[in-house]
């Protein structure tokens, strides 16, 4: 679970702020503002960065070789942010990120990670058991699908660029970047047609 | 194969075996009002060099194994801010204590 | 960036070295590939070397690769085929020599 931070945890966060303001380190707007851009950043860039990337070749091309200039592209300033890079799921290799160290995340393009991306139990299994950790998520591969297990460990960060599913042909960008959430760009799963459609 | 795991730091955790049989707890939870002032105030500090995620992630690493599985996150984001703030000279230890 | 001296395809071993419990350290190679053979699959580029910079020391730049590890040499578990890809810095890399990788 998230706990939330305890009282003496707060009330230090406040002291050291205290501490720094005092001395001209920062100023309260310097926090302000860096929270309201991290908090701009969503998984609907990485979603829109993606649906692009299956309609359009070019993009595609760019998107694969150099992630952090497709993301300027898409209005995301990637000054001071670690380079971005992409993989590319094919109908034999499926990629799922972790970062076994620490929790490297692509947060320029998809905001900050969630709790459990963040947790023991992810980071550690998700290196030695993908296969149970995608069934977590109900995540069934095709038969003869391999899994690649991206452990983010240094420079870079990473984001999966999915297959696009069958069924979609003559879709819009905004249709198709509805498919791709958050669980889909880390790799836990796999963007998937709303119930009514598939069955159709 | 060994049914120990091998030794290895607090933080580098890939395939221990003694979280293979805990399921993932699927908590979406972005962080609370506390975690993203934590992380606000890091990337301020970088902005400014005054520290690196490098030097973050060490001081992370550093806490002591009780405390670290005690602390939650953020938590351990502020211990390792507050260390190297006072490492650094910039605060003193007893501003922050 | 120095010129890299591993390039795609070639055969590479992790070094078995602990620093982390010679002294304070700060380490980027995960615990689970020290000592296991990969494959470098691209060069990504020179990034100053994290030991470094965790101490606020001069970090010169070291070549990042992305490097493959087949799974059963990691543990003898999980589906044949499936692998790990991690990005690891030249300093930990030890090229296999040619009549090893053709064993």
């Amino acid at each position: 679970m998230s706990t939330p931070a305890r009282p003496e945890s707060l009330a230090r966060l406040d002291r050291l702020v205290a501490a720094l303001i005092a001395k001209g380190i920062v100023t309260e707007s310097d926090l302000v503002e860096a929270q309201a851009r991290t908090d701009r950043a969503s998984p609907e860039v990485g979603a829109r960065m993606v649906a692009r990337a299956w309609l359009d070749p070019d993009w595609r091309r760019l998107l694969l070789g150099n992630g952090a200039e497709a993301a300027e592209h898409m209005g995301v300033s990637m000054a001071g942010a670690p380079p971005l890079g992409v993989l590319e799921d094919t109908a034999t290799l499926h990629h799922l990120v972790v970062c076994t160290l620490c929790s490297c995340y692509p947060r320029a393009v998809l905001g900050y990670p969630p709790s459990w991306y963040k947790s023991f139990e992810y980071r550690s299994r998700a290196v030695r058991d993908p296969r149970g950790v995608l069934a977590e998520w109900g995540t069934t591969l095709a038969a003869g699908c391999r899994v690649r297990v991206v452990d983010s460990t240094a420079d870079y960060r990473w984001m999966v660029l999915p297959m696009r599913p069958a069924g979609t042909e003559g879709w819009s960008e905004d249709q198709l970047a509805a498919l791709v959430t958050r669980d889909v760009l880390v790799g836990v799963a796999l963007p998937r047609l709303p119930v009514a459609l598939a069955a159709e | 194969m060994s049914e120990i795991d091998p030794q290895h730091a607090i933080h580098d955790i890939g395939g221990l075996s003694r979280f293979r049989c805990t399921p993932v707890e699927r908590d979406e939870a972005p962080p609370d009002g506390f975690g993203k002032r934590v992380d606000a105030l890091r990337q301020v500090l970088a902005a400014k060099k005054l520290m690196t995620v490098d030097e973050l992630r060490r001081c992370i690493e550093a806490i002591p194994e009780p405390e670290y599985f005690a602390l939650t996150y953020y938590e351990r984001w502020l211990t390792s801010i507050g260390t190297l703030m006072v490492e650094k000279g910039i605060v003193k230890a007893e501003d922050i204590a | 960036m120095s010129v890299p001296l591993l390039a795609p395809g070639d055969r590479v071993l992790v070094k078995d070295d602990w620093p982390e419990f010679r002294g304070p350290a700060h380490i980027r190679t995960p615990h689970y590939l020290r000592g296991k053979p990969g494959r470098v699959v691209r060069v990504l580029g020179g990034f100053a070397n994290p030991e470094d910079l965790a101490f606020a020391r001069p970090a010169p730049k070291r070549v990042l690769y992305h490097v493959v590890f087949e799974r059963p040499p990691l543990w003898h578990e999980g589906e044949a085929g499936d692998d790990v890809l991690v990005e690891i810095f030249e300093h930990w890399l030890q090229p296999v020599p040619a009549e090893r990788q053709a064993a």
